[in-house]
Formats: C-alpha cells, structure tokens, sequence
C-alpha cells in the first residue's frame, strides 16, 4: 500500500501557506544550478514552473510534443481566469474564492490547498499584467471583470474569448527568455513514454522524439509533469486532438498513485455532435451564460420548430425556474445534468434531440447587437464557422461535452506525488477541484502551481537530496526503461491488423460516454468493465498501424496515446463504480435526491481515492487520504 | 444538419522527409459530409489509406478549433484555405461540391522546411521570439496590477496583435517569405503597453535582425500576408514596427558609452 501523507501544515487555514514557505527547506543560491529539473509539458503550469524555476538558478530541461510550447492546449481556454482581487467591491475576497471553489467542488478537495489557491489568485493576475498580458480593461484604465458559474461576484479576468491565449502566451514569453539566457533547454516533438525511478524516487524519463524515432534517455534531480488532463479517453471532447494520459499514466505504472480518476467534467455549452466522422467538440464559453438564457420548448411537439415561431409561454427557461439564485450561472456540472434531464424528457432540440437553446434574443434587445458583438464577437464567429448558423438572429444550440478531468495523479500539499521527486502541476493533478471545476478556474490553477507553488517545493525536495547525486542516465533503471519503450513502440508496429487507431478510439470513446458520462450506474459500468478488456485485446490483435518507427509517424503516436486510454478507461470505470455516492461531476444514478440532485455520502466518500498499480492484468489497490475539514462545514450543495 | 454525401479528390503534397523528392499524389474521398471539417476529410482519408496499406498523410493540427496554430495547410494556393480569417482547421466541406479537385500543400518557405508531406518545421518563430519576444519580469516581483492604468483603446489595439497564434501563414503567403506580420505583431503588442516600454528598443532590433538572420525575406508592402492571417492582423503593425525600429536605430546610435570603456 502506498504511503499518502498530504502533508497539509498545522494551523489556521488562512496562515498554513505562509508559515508553510517560511518553514520548508531551502537550497543555496550556489547549488541551485547543480540541480537539473525535467518539466514535461508547458501549457500554463509546465511554462510557468520551468520559467521560474529558471529563475531560481536550476537547470531545466523542458520537453514538449508539439513544435512549439505554445500550442498546448492551455491555449485554447476562452471566458477568463479567477482572482479575489475584488476590484469591483462587490464583496469578494480570498475567503469567498476559496468557499466558493471548494464548494463548487462539491466538497471532495482538500481546505488547505484550495485556500492557498485563492490567496495566490492575486499575485497571478500581477504577474501576468506585469508580463505584457492584455487583459479587457475600463475606459479608466483599470482592469475590467465578468462573472462565472458558481460565484455571486464578478471576479473573472478576461482578455475578449482568448484568455487561455493570452496567459499562455505570457508564460510562453517568460519560457522564451529563460531559453535564451541559457537556463531552460527546451526539446520540442517529445514525447515522455516512461519515468525512471531510481531507488524509489523519480529520476529521470525516457522520451521519443516525433519526428526520428530516436528513444533517449533524461536524468534529473526532480520531475515535473505538467502534460494535462485525460479527457480524451471519450475520444470526443473539447481537448486537442494530442491531449494525452500517456505522461501520468505511465507514471502510474512506475508507482505514483491516481486519485479520483473518475471525476471528469462535462461542460453544458459545447456545440452539439453531427456525425460519427467528428473529431472534437468546440466549447462556447461559459461567460455566454453571463447574457444567453438556456431554453427548451415545455412541448415535445416544438422540438423541431424554428425557435422563433415558439411563443414566450411555451418556453421552459429551465435553470432560472430550477435555480433561481443562480440561474444560468450555476455550475456546470448543475447545468450539464439539467440538459440532459431535459433531452431525456424528449424535448432536445435539433435533428438529434440532443441539444439546448442558448437564447442571446432578450442581450441584443437589451444592450444592442454591437454591444453583444464586442463582449462574445469571436464566439459567435467560431459558432457561424462550425454551424453556419448566425446566433445574432437565431438561438445557439448547445449541449453538454467533456471539457475537463479534475481527476489526476495524487501529489501532496507540496505538489509532490507519493513517488518522491515528481511533482505534478494543472490538469493532470487532483489537488485544488474536488469532483467539479467552476470555470475559469482552471487558468488560476495552472498558473498558481506553476509561477508560485512550484518553485517553492521543489526546493524542499531538492533540499534532501546531494548536490550532483543525480544518477546517470546510463544507470540500469534507465536502460530498462528504454527498452521497454522501444519494445512497446515496436510492438504497435507489428500487430499489422485491419483496424485503423482511430477505429478503436471511437468505439472506447462510446464505451465511455455511455456508461461513465454524465450519468452512471452500477449495471454500466460493470458493462463498462466487460467491454473495455475486450476491447483493449482486440486492439492488440487487430490494430493496424502503418509506416515506420524512424520518421514522424502520427499513427504510431497516436496508437501509443489510444493504448493507455484503454487502460485508463477501465479504471476510471472502476473508480466510478467503487464511489457510490454522488457529487460535482460524478453522477450516480442509484444515489440521488427526488428532485434529481446529487446525493452525497460524506460519512463514507468524504475522501481522495487514490489508486496504485498493482501490475498488469491485477486489479489495482484502493488507497484512500480522507478529507479533513477543520474551517468548512461539508453541507448539501444548494444553488437555487 | 445536411445528410447529403458527396466525394472529392484531394491532390496531395507527398514528401518522405526533410530534402527528400516530392511530388502529388491524386486521392478520391467519398462519404463528404458538408458539416464536416477539411481536416475531418483528411482523417477520414487517412484512414482509407490506412486500409488500403498506403501511408496515410502527415499533416499538423491540434487544437482544432482555431487557436493553437498548429495546422498549415495551404488549400488551392491559399494558406489556410479559402476564407478569411480563419485557420485550415476552421474550414468546413460546405464549401466544396462533388468532383471538386482540392489541391493540399504544406507552408512553403525556406526558413520553414518540410518535415513530411504537409508538415513544415517553423522552429523559426521561436528562435525569433527567444530574441527578445517578451518582457523581463522575475516572477514575484511584479507590482500590483492596478497600478499601472492602460487606456482601454491601447489595450484594445495591444490585444488586436497580440492575438497572434504564430502560425506562419502570413510567411507563407508572401512571395518573399517574409515575417514582417509576425514579428510586427508581437513587438507592437508589448511595445504598446507600458510594461513593455524600458526594452522597447532592444526588442524590436533584436527580434528584426534574428528575423532578417534566419533567412526570411523583406516586405514589399503588398499585404498578402494580412489577407492570409486567420486572425486578421492589420498590416498596420508592419508600419509601426518600422516607425519603432527607425526610432531605436535612431537612439541606438547616440548611446552614451562609459568613460574609459575600449571602444
């Protein structure tokens, strides 16, 4: 059984990350660049960590598997990024941020790392004003908020529908200076397919470059990853078609717990699937929802006709009549099971009957069409692009889509997993959303982890380990590691079966949707659990993956990518069903409310299930770090 | 949502790899459908070739919804395709009918090189950007942010480059391959804001010279570039950028030099 100490420091919640930096080890000016840190991945956490841990004086190494660190996928994250600044004095502050965010996560995140969060809110939005970032701004020259779903107050920054860009873009500016003053070696088209570790602590990774083929090795003092969530494993979702689990899930099998994979999140405003050849869904961002009202007609009979031609009476404005608080505000988890309650009830609407109206009909009568042009201009383009549908004139049609996993490897207070020496930043840990992510919350995540948690703990890690003890990658552990890569890598090229990769991807992505979607039950994900085996052994017998192992080749990529995904869903599926309760964005059938709503079990579930690889073909253990509450009363989420 | 299917044929760019041979490859795609996207018509594609044991095509994309600039396709001679302002990903079979021959090529310019059939290596625009494509601010150390008002109108016109996804179809489109847009839009995004003034100068030299280093050509002032850029940058920001780059040559020239320093 894996050791899950969380670390989290004694004392007041609001002084534990103050009194936490003044106690933790330190390592001299001097040594720091005696120190190689690897960062895998730079999206918002992966730039920001390598950056400023260049800073410091270490030696970073950065790898990423696309052509330039700014095309991760942090880039494409549009409504905004959270702050308890409270600029708009309407009563925000660190405290609200924190509430607001842990409950919005249904109370399975941990108090002590959501407060930190909150309180470096702030210090982000500094930083990346002072880097050049342009954020939306008043006619004063101040800096201007919206608001998201989940909160009462405005605290959202935003620069138009490109902030993920515009951050990114920020953080990739200070990778960029690193690099050229020397600090940051960055080592693009590569991909991680292992970790080494070496007497228990992690050590080093083995790395494919995309475009030779060739396999090398990586020592370091500390590993970084910050690649990402998994939501692709449904094949279809918002994430870019390279967003991948292979870095954290082979971390996985190297010993680093996965804790509560089971959490995904279905965002409520996607626009809706056509057909099966569709590669992915595109979000419409949830600042729509700050002046688009969410309808379906009270008839089934209107499904299909032209939204206009339905009289106001006939409407059914369902999240203002179920939650009249928040409205079309309430979170997205909230919100996503409203739609689908609605599309169940028959009264979709679209040709699929899986589909919501986002009306802006009442926003353009209100303030004007130019004034609703400059808030969300570029959003209705995208959506013209996608439909060639005109939202000025007729209601967006909308429906839930995966976006999010706030699932990921287990770390502890200091961002460090249960293997020593890995650190794990953004998405692809579990730390600070609980069992739902509020929007814009994620930008804030990424950024706090990567510009100031990060910095600080690798130091207390590195602390403890001897200047230039760094094993060599010659050392044993790693060749084992990369022949075990290159054998891996050759195996998916001699299977030679029928079936394209992609195939398979879809076929799991159904599994998925349908059985570990927005709705679960026990009798599904069983089936779940019987389909994804059979599934993952065809793979291995049929899969069919062209071309060679020595040049770019973008079938074996993603066959190694689809490979994990069909492990990974199995254990998502099995994380769901060993959860039974409902809450946030996991969604029990059996455990719910009459009026529909999540029925929480905190006497049993009120903790992080964190699950350790047990070997292949064994079913892996349950390890569970129970949540301790010492500020927050855990109380049934009410948004109406 | 249209049902009806039609078949095109996309005539590719087939290219092994770097400085290798290349040459066009004609393919007949079936089962069109009009919602789907071009890069959609290529999976399906690929995954026919795939079948029929033929190599499929390597071609860039990721985020697939116009903002990570990863895709570079230049369609029937137009970087990005046929419409405007927006990437190859955006661009949708709609605008297709049956028979169509759809001619598919890489990004071509010197400084970009193939890597594979429609994949190009733009390693250029990074090392253009480490050239000094940012501001020098030590993470933690940044003042509050408030403190510094930006007039909303220079926000607005900073975001309007800013907004930049580097994806190179301006270099592509220039009969000079010239990155005058992209290397404009970044040095008028940072040296408009106040933040980014104390190495205003130095940027703009820096990130120009390594430009002009790395083989890119001179703007001749035709803004076919502009046209090309799914973000629909202004070719505005080339004049500013020149209007800054004369200023700083300008300055550069009387810089005080430290008495007793060897010159």
């Amino acid at each position: 059984m894996a050791t899950l100490d969380s670390k989290i420091p004694p004392g007041e919640l609001s002084a534990k990350w103050v009194r936490h930096k003044a106690a933790i080890r330190l390592v001299n000016p001097a040594n720091k660049r005696k120190y190689e840190v690897i960062v895998v991945g730079a999206g918002l956490a992966g730039s920001s960590a390598a950056a400023s841990l260049a800073e410091l004086g270490y030696k970073v190494s950065c790898f990423v598997f696309h052509d330039s660190p700014r095309r991760a996928h942090s880039i494409a994250a549009q409504g905004g990024i959270n702050a308890a600044k409270n600029y708009q004095n309407d009563g925000d502050s660190v405290h609200r941020l924190f509430y607001d965010t842990l409950k919005g996560g249904d109370y399975r995140s941990r108090e002590a790392n959501v407060h930190r969060l909150a309180e470096v809110s702030v210090d982000i939005i500094d930083q990346c004003v002072a880097q050049g970032v342009p954020f939306a701004r008043e006619y004063g020259g101040l800096l201007d908020n919206r608001s998201f779903g989940g909160a009462q107050v405005s605290r959202t920054f935003y620069a138009r529908g490109q902030t993920g860009q515009q951050l990114l873009l920020g953080a990739y500016a200070a990778l960029s200076k690193g690099i050229a003053a020397g600090g940051i070696t960055l080592h693009t088209h590569s991909e991680m397919l292992d970790l080494v570790v070496i007497d228990g602590n992690a050590k080093g990774i083995i790395v494919r470059d995309l475009v030779t083929g060739a396999i090398t090795r990586h020592a370091a003092d500390a590993v970084i990853l910050a690649t990402g969530g998994y939501g692709n494993v449904f094949n279809l979702s918002t994430y870019a078609r390279g967003s991948n689990a292979s870095a954290i899930w082979r971390a996985y099998k190297r010993g680093a717990c996965f804790a509560n994979p089971c959490f995904t999140q279905i965002h409520p405003t996607c626009i809706p699937v056509t057909g099966d050849y569709q590669s992915k869904l595109t979000l419409m961002s949830e600042s729509l929802r700050n002046d688009g009202r969410i309808w379906v007609p009270k008839k089934k009979e209107d499904r299909l006709k032209p939204p206009a031609s339905i009289p106001e009476a006939d409407r059914d404005y369902y999240l203002e009549r179920i939650y009249p608080s928040f409205g079309n505000l309430c979170p997205r988890d909230v919100a996503s099971r409203a739609a689908k309650r609605v599309c169940d009830e028959g009264r979709g609407v679209g040709v699929s009957g899986l589909g919501v109206y986002l009306d802006f009909g009442d926003a353009i009568g209100r303030l004007g069409e130019a004034v609703v042009r400059s808030r969300y201009g570029n959003l209705f383009d995208i959506y013209k692009e996608i439909t060639d549908e005109n939202a000025y004139q007729q209601p967006m049609r909308i429906f839930p889509a995966v976006h999010y996993t706030m699932g990921g490897l287990w770390v502890d207070y200091n961002l460090m997993s249960n293997l020593p020496g890995l650190f794990v930043l953004g998405e692809a840990n579990f730390s600070d959303h609980g069992a739902n992510r509020l929007g814009a919350s994620a930008l804030m995540q990424g950024l706090a982890d990567g510009y100031f948690v990060v910095p600080y703990t690798v130091g207390d890690y590195l602390a403890t380990q001897k200047p230039g003890s760094r094993p060599s990658a010659d050392d044993a552990a790693f060749k084992a590691a990369e022949e075990s890569v290159a054998w891996s890598t050759s195996k998916l090229l001699t299977v030679k079966g029928k079936e394209p990769v992609s195939h398979f991807h879809k076929r799991l992505g159904h599994i998925m949707w349908q059985y570990c979607g927005m709705a679960r039950n026990k009798a599904g994900l069983e089936q779940a659990m019987k389909e994804i085996p059979a599934l993952r052994a065809e793979f291995w017998e049929n899969v069919n993956v062209p071309g060679s192992g020595d040049t770019l080749n973008q079938s074996l990529e993603r066959a190694g990518r689809v490979a994990d995904f069909l492990e990974l869903g199995e254990l998502m599926c099995r994380d769901a069903l060993a959860r039974e309760e409902s809450c946030g964005g996991h969604f029990r059938e059996e455990h719910q409310y009459p009026d529909g709503e999540c029925k929480r079990d905190d006497v049993n579930f009120a903790h992080v299930a964190a699950w350790e690889f047990a070997g292949d073909g064994k079913v892996p253990i349950r390890n569970t770090e129970p949540l301790v509450y010492e500020t927050v009363k855990m109380s049934v989420r009410n948004y109406k | 949502m249209s049902t009806t299917t039609f078949s095109v044929t996309v005539r590719v760019w087939r290219q092994e790899g770097p400085g290798k041979p290349g040459a066009f490859a004609d393919y007949t795609v079936g089962g069109v459908n009009p919602d789907m996207s071009f890069l959609e018509m290529l999976d399906v594609l690929n995954d026919d070739l795939t079948a029929k044991g033929i190599e499929p095509v390597a071609f860039a994309h990721d985020c697939r919804e116009g903002i990570c600039g990863t895709c570079s396709l230049v369609i029937d001679g137009k970087p990005h395709g046929p419409h405007h302002g927006v990437a190859s990903c955006q661009t949708y079979m709609r605008s297709y009918r049956e028979g169509d021959v759809i001619v598919v090529e890489p990004f071509r310019a010197r400084p970009f090189p193939v890597i594979k059939d429609l994949v190009t290596d733009r390693t250029a625009f990074e090392k253009i950007q480490q050239a000094g494509g940012f501001i020098s601010i030590r993470t933690g150390s940044a003042p509050e942010a408030n403190s510094v008002p930006v007039p909303k109108e220079v926000a607005d016109l900073a975001m309007d480059a800013a907004q930049c996804i580097g994806c190179g179809a301006c270099v592509a489109a220039c009969k000079n391959a010239s990155a005058m847009l992209f290397v404009a839009a970044k040095v008028s995004h940072l040296g408009l804001l106040p933040q980014g003034q104390p190495e205003r100068d130095r940027r703009v030299l820096a990130m120009v010279s390594t430009m002009d280093g790395l083989g890119f050509g001179s703007c001749t002032n035709q803004y076919e570039c502009s046209a090309a850029c799914p973000k629909l940058i202004s070719h505005d920001f080339i004049a500013r950028m020149n209007r800054d780059y004369a200023k700083a040559i300008f300055r550069s020239s009387f810089k005080p030099v430290a008495a007793g320093a060897d010159e």
